[in-house]
């Protein structure tokens, strides 16, 4: 074990002893990754061929005129395959699965998103999979766990804690202590112990990399904000990478405000003053917690953003000053949503939401000079029931009604 | 480097000459309550145990299996604080004289401050810490303030640890070495097989400290097995599955078909 790993104080590798082998397993195979050309170029034809890249930059014209003020972009993630930018961490981790001769996958996952895209991975390279969730994420996110069950996933519903993505972190570990010797953990953000923080980032720097040549190509300049939503923050680094060394971009990091500041309600760790510096699941940064340092619940409208922790490398971002945090609460979020649906007939996941709420706030004071770029993360056909839910839809209640009728009457005849 | 003989390491020494194996017992402060917690303890010294690790209660416990996982939930839901785990286990010290250790998670050091946090240890009379989520490299800090208050920190060792790892665990540890019998989180069952015993003699030959070993071990005969290949057996979830099923009265008597 190496002490690398970190961005200013943030990072490390909190990991228990059994797992210490592994790890260095792990980060001999990505830097080997990382130095081997055709690794990467193995990796981009991958991409190109399985999911949709590059994905596109779509220009908001009719809200960019609604709202005035700046140009909107969005950086399409919703277009790769299984609708989240999570493949592009997945398949990455997947490739590496492969060189290290292992035949198994276990993965966390919260919105339900980065199971998806494991499962689907593992489909694809024959690995068995088993996906950690938190039961209450089980609720939320049934449509996914459908997804993964029938892609020959065990999904595991997390009791423990708060039911939520943290708690299917620590279970994951668990699995992952007992059966290092034939399993990969498929961590999905930019989290954890060293290497995942910036082994992860790494693959969504494609996100990034991409972003900057396509605005740059249409629009003959760089944007002067980019907004991504932040959660853990693998779609955040992922963007924000291509524009770390523009001094000219200001880029926006946008957490869950859930119910607001001071409400006690949220998953904002940067953008309010509720966190503190700490030591949880393997890495050092900012964490909701007690004074004694016991983690707190949270609460988000999006359960992809809904955690105690944040990437460390996105930490010292912030104490650097080099990305601003703002956060979106639940109300303006939908609202964004909404509003994106309607007029551009675009479909934002509620996670990437924050990110167009933020934008939609600060694009009106802005010059018809200015292009932003908003990360759309992912799509919200996972979240059609919570979406039905936050704008009351009548004709969705009488499907889901009539739905469970026709189920109870197949039971009771059957 | 030469390493100072902690109290620890004396007493368990002291301990070996009149017995063949030392029985160290595991509990979660303040599970099911602090005032269970001190009965407990009680009754455990009655039995003969002869060290105690007590784990300060954390709400993300990544090594610990569903019984202590449990444990751990349900001290801090009943409203277990890191300051009423102090004044339990200083209570805990100055009534038994066996020796007593912390176990927890690196964050409720770190939150405490990590030298304020071991000054704290050495001055209600705790002997040494198990922090399973702190590995030498991260822990410069943990490793001086420990040194400088004469207590132990304790290393563990793993199937899947190297040799030359070992030695290197060895190196920043005191009191005991903490080696666990098989992979995975605490409470599963472990094979007590030729295996185990080809990795405890490796165990030894890479430490001069005295070895205990855990996870898994509930019975006798596990005891038995490790008799002359272990200095203690430590026995942590099994003890409270034992207190759960039958309740905290149960406790002493299992624990003295332990040390029969």
């Amino acid at each position: 074990m190496k002490n690398s790993g970190y961005y200013s104080q943030f990072g490390g590798a909190f990991i228990p002893e059994i797992l210490v082998p592994t790890f260095d397993e792990l980060e001999s195979a990505y830097l080997e990754a990382r130095d081997d050309e055709a690794f990467w170029q193995e990796y981009l034809e991958l991409m190109s061929t399985y999911s949709c890249r590059a994905t596109p930059i779509t220009l908001l014209d009719n809200l960019t005129e609604q709202l005035g003020g700046a140009n909107i972009y969005v950086k399409r993630e919703d277009l790769n395959h299984t609708g989240a930018h999570k493949a592009n961490n997945v398949m990455g981790q997947g490739l590496l699965t492969k060189r290290m001769k292992k035949t198994r996958v276990i993965a966390e996952t919260g919105a339900g998103q980065h199971g998806v895209a494991t499962a689907t991975m593992a489909a694809k390279f024959g690995f068995d999979c088993t996906i950690y969730m938190g039961a209450h994420d089980v609720q939320r996110q049934r449509p996914n766990v459908f997804w993964m069950e029938q892609m020959g996933a065990t999904v595991v519903a997390v009791k423990e804690g708060s039911q939520t993505l943290k708690d299917a972190i620590n279970e994951a570990f668990r699995d992952w202590v007992t059966n290092m010797d034939d399993t990969h953990y498929v961590l999905g953000t930019a989290c954890g112990p060293h290497p995942f923080p910036e082994m992860v980032s790494w693959f969504q720097s494609i996100i990034g990399t991409e972003a900057r040549e396509q605005m740059l190509e249409r629009t003959g300049k760089l944007p002067s904000r980019v907004y991504a939503c932040v959660g853990g923050g693998s779609n955040a680094m992922g963007i924000f990478s291509g524009f770390m060394d523009d001094n000219d971009v200001e880029l926006v990091g946008v957490e869950a405000g859930g119910r607001g500041r001071g409400s006690g309600q949220h998953a904002a760790r940067l953008a309010y003053d509720d966190a503190s510096v700490g030591v949880a699941q393997g890495y050092k940064t900012f964490f909701l917690q007690d004074h004694d340092g016991q983690m707190q619940d949270t609460h988000s409208v999006s359960a992809g953003l809904d955690y105690v922790g944040v990437s460390p490398i996105l930490s010292h971002l912030h104490e650097t000053k080099q990305v601003r945090f703002e956060a979106a609460t639940d109300d303006a979020v939908v609202e964004a949503m909404q509003r994106t649906v309607r007029y551009e007939g675009l479909i934002p996941a509620l996670e990437s939401s924050h990110a167009f709420a933020q934008a939609y706030k600060e694009a009106p004071m802005m010059s018809s000079d200015d292009n932003i770029l908003i990360n759309m993360s992912g799509r919200a056909d996972k979240d059609i029931f919570t979406v039905a839910d936050a704008v009351h839809d009548p004709k969705w209640k009488d499907f889901i009604i009539e739905k469970a009728d026709a189920y109870r009457r197949e039971m009771n005849n059957g | 480097m030469a390493k100072q003989e902690t109290k620890l390491e004396l007493s368990i020494r002291a301990a070996r000459e009149k017995k063949d194996i030392l029985l160290m017992t595991h509990i979660v402060l303040g599970y099911p309550s602090f005032d269970d917690s001190l009965r407990v303890v009680e009754d455990m010294v009655k039995a003969g145990v002869d060290l105690m690790e007590l784990q300060i209660p954390f709400s993300e416990p990544m090594a610990d299996g569903p019984v202590i996982l449990k444990a751990n939930a349900e001290a801090l839901k009943a409203g277990a604080t890191v300051d009423q785990s102090f004044e339990m286990a200083e209570k805990m010290a100055k009534e038994f004289d066996i020796p007593f250790l912390f176990m927890t998670y690196y964050n409720i050091l770190f939150c405490q401050g990590v030298t304020s946090f071991v000054e704290r240890c050495k001055s209600i009379g705790m002997q040494g810490c198990i922090v399973p989520d702190l590995p030498p490299a991260e822990g410069q800090d943990y490793l001086d303030a420990m040194h400088a208050a004469e207590l132990a920190p304790i290393h563990i060792f793993t199937p899947n640890t190297p040799e030359q790892r070992m030695r290197f665990l060895s190196d920043n540890s005191s009191g005991f070495i903490y080696s666990v019998a098989r992979k995975g989180v605490t409470g599963k069952d472990t094979a007590f097989s030729s295996e185990l015993e080809t990795y405890l003699a490796q165990c030894r030959n890479n430490t001069g400290l005295p070895l205990a070993v855990g996870f898994g071990v509930k019975s006798p005969e596990d005891i038995n097995f490790l008799r002359g290949k272990a200095d203690i057996a430590v026995v942590g979830s099994e003890t409270i599955r034992v207190m759960e099923e039958k309740g905290v009265a149960a406790v002493k008597p299992f624990i003295e078909t332990l040390v029969a």
